[in-house]
């Protein structure tokens, strides 16, 4: 890592060559960053909230004088949260608007579509929240800014054992979405090594709306606690089934359940049911009290989520490594990405390890009273 | 298996809402001789209007969930014989795939069209009636679950009484039986094309209500699968027929519920197909259905 000084010399030098230049090259070319989100469609709520946050945070830059004394162009397109869309997107953003790197796509499965792409023509991509392992092995040029699912999984199955003291549970898996089946294989087996027994494994598809005849065959198995590692629109049905079927066990869940649109839905359902996630708006340290308040300020009055949060923290991680990086150039960018280490960003201290991973604490939540509370941080 | 009665619990008010559905594709089909696309988007926009009187009402009671259901299936009622006027009359006498054609046009226009009005977010569908729940041993029965029962068993004879005790259902079937001979004897052809689809649409406006009181997020692409389900149910009981499209939809119900619970839930959409064309292939005019020789 080069020195402090020495970046911002650099940096101070460029300023310098941009005031000294001719009149009308004055204002350098902007310096373009793709986004992909799924701002509409069912996972709408994840894209919105991610994709205000990167935007947040690249005004946030550019008022500051930009990166490496240019401006940072965000250029933005949906997803629509439909399969196939993030793969047309990518090729779209890259070979169309040039951008030099991208940020997105947020759930596991369409990641893995712009992936490929990105890895195929060689652009950076860092996705916030995709979370599936699967993600980053796609190649050199993929990268994250959230933990992995094992992580994940495994911190979910020693909380029900541990913390939550139970020793069966049932899983209900999305067999159509990565993240889902990542989450779940790695629940199933780190509960089993920590001495739990698994007694029911059921599944569905996404757009199922009807979950009572797994639901009911989950019952009969009598479950301690059921794992559901889904997203929100999906999870919310399933609590208010669940609770209609007069099963009375917790429910645990992992950053998919984060949406306010979960407490819309399923109401009481989800009393008193436990999920991990990146980030709690709750909490007191001064940098997130600093960032929500910001992101409230600019969005009348919202509090932001973790997608939000690491919407957030990618921008920034991105921008600091064009910075590092020198110039934005695809393969240097990359370089500069792989080298973070120590960045200190409002879902905790993140390191990026060798298989350009975000190595970062979780953080379990607890839904009571209407209300997503903070409950714990486990660090990796 | 002691999960029997609930998984038939499940799959009778799974299925009950499928047979709303099929009753109008069936309806439809029996008078006019095609498969009115569009219906599943009529189906879409009945679960929509009952969002938005479930949220004016405010209160939770009998009365506002009643209510609901009827401006709902008014609403659809009288969007059903708008599309028929706008898009099928027009048409009337062309080959039957033109009205094909222009049916799934319909059904794109009112799903993408709904995006538009409504947004492509999911939202949130208010609690119409008051919600409680019965447990009898291991069964336990919510109360939108009997609603859905009740509410399909009670369209179903108030259905079959019109088209058998009334003279416009007399007309109906004169017309399903030969247009040409029916506008011989005098019957409005017209009327009785504009009747239908209000009927079926009135339906499927119900079963939008009746399935979003279960199934509490709605958005605008939600009528395509049970649309489609619901289609399948028609076939399978016997397109044009009334009792018929009420049994496919309870066979499609109760499959689909008794995969869902087994060990091979991932393949309950396949074995619920397969079955389809099990039956097909040993009655190819479905279950309850005439056998019918075409005429060249």
């Amino acid at each position: 890592m080069p020195h402090p000084f020495r970046i911002l010399a650099a940096f101070a030098a460029l300023l310098l060559f941009a005031g000294c230049g001719p009149r009308d090259s004055a204002t350098p070319a902007t310096i373009k960053i793709g986004n992909l989100a799924s701002t509409t469609g069912k996972d709408a709520t994840y894209g919105q909230s991610s994709t205000r946050a990167t935007r947040l945070a690249i005004d946030e830059i550019n008022a500051a004088g930009g990166v490496l004394g240019r401006r940072i162009e965000l250029v933005f397109e949906d997803t629509q949260s439909k399969p196939g869309e993030a793969a047309t997107v990518a090729k779209k953003l890259i070979t169309r608007d040039k951008v030099v790197a991208l940020i997105g796509e947020i759930i596991s499965s369409r990641t893995l579509e712009a992936a490929g792409v990105a890895q195929a023509l060689k652009v950076p991509l860092l996705t916030p929240t995709a979370t599936n392992p699967a993600v980053t092995a796609t190649g050199d040029y993929v990268f994250r800014a959230c933990f992995i699912d094992p992580f994940q999984g495994g911190v979910l199955a020693k909380f029900a054992r541990d913390d939550l003291g139970a020793r069966r549970a049932a899983v209900l898996t999305s067999i159509s979405s990565s993240y889902s089946t990542g989450l779940s294989q790695v629940f199933r087996e780190q509960f089993a090594a920590a001495g739990g027994e698994i007694v029911a494994d059921q599944k569905f598809a996404e757009g199922d709306k009807d979950f009572k005849a797994q639901l009911t065959a989950i019952r009969s198995a009598n479950p301690d606690v059921i794992f559901i590692p889904a997203y929100y629109t999906e999870v919310a049905l399933i609590a208010k089934q669940v609770r209609e079927l007069g099963i009375a066990v917790p429910m645990l869940g992992g950053d998919g359940w984060e949406a306010p649109e979960l407490l819309q839905i399923a109401g009481t359902a989800v009393e008193g049911c436990y999920y991990s996630t990146h980030f709690s708006a709750s909490s007191s340290d001064p940098k997130i009290m600093d960032f929500v308040a910001r992101y409230r300020a600019r969005y009348d009055g919202q509090s932001p989520d973790c997608m939000a949060a690491l919407g957030y923290d990618a921008a920034h991680m991105m921008a600091g490594a064009i910075l590092r990086a020198g110039s934005p150039e695809p393969l240097k960018i990359k370089e500069a990405l792989a080298a973070t280490r120590g960045f200190e960003g409002v879902t905790g201290r993140i390191d990026m390890d060798a298989n350009r991973n975000a190595s970062k604490p979780a953080t379990i939540l607890k839904i009571e009273g209407g209300k997503f509370l903070y409950l714990k941080t486990v660090t990796p | 298996m002691s999960d029997l009665p609930q998984q038939l619990l499940n799959g009778l008010s799974l299925g009950a809402i499928y047979a709303l559905i099929a009753l109008g594709y069936t309806l439809v089909y029996g008078v006019l001789r095609f498969i009115n696309f569009a219906h599943s988007e009529v189906f879409m926009v009945g679960a929509f209007v009952g969002c938005y009187i479930g949220r004016l009402a405010g209160a939770v009671t009998w009365w506002s969930g009643l209510t609901a259901l009827a401006a709902a299936m008014l609403v659809c009622g009288v969007l059903g014989w708008i599309i028929e006027k706008i898009a099928y009359r027009p048409l009337r006498g062309a080959p039957v795939l033109n009205v094909l054609i222009t049916a799934i046009g319909v059904s794109l226009f009112l799903q993408y069209g709904g995006q538009l009005v409504f947004g492509a977010t999911p939202r949130t569908f208010p609690p119409l009636f008051p919600e409680t729940r019965v447990s009898l041993g291991s069964l336990d029965i919510s109360t939108n679950q009997l609603i859905v029962i009740v509410v399909t068993t009670v369209l179903l004879v108030a259905l079959q009484l019109i088209v058998k005790h009334t003279r416009i259902g007399t007309a109906m079937r004169a017309v399903a039986l030969n247009p040409k001979a029916a506008q011989l004897v005098g019957i409005n052809t017209n009327t009785v094309f504009s009747f239908t689809f209000v009927l079926g649409s009135a339906l499927a406006g119900a079963g939008g209500v009746l399935y979003a009181m279960n199934y509490p997020s709605i958005d605008p692409l939600m009528g395509v699968m049970p649309g489609l389900k619901a289609f399948v149910a028609a076939i399978l009981g016997g397109i044009g027929s009334i009792p018929g499209a009420a049994l496919g939809g309870l066979i499609l119900g109760a499959a689909e519920t008794l995969v869902g619970g087994s060990q091979f839930s991932t393949y309950k959409d396949a074995i619920a197909f397969g079955l389809l064309i099990l039956i097909l292939l040993a009655r190819p005019s479905g279950l309850l259905g005439r056998a019918t020789v075409e005429k060249v």
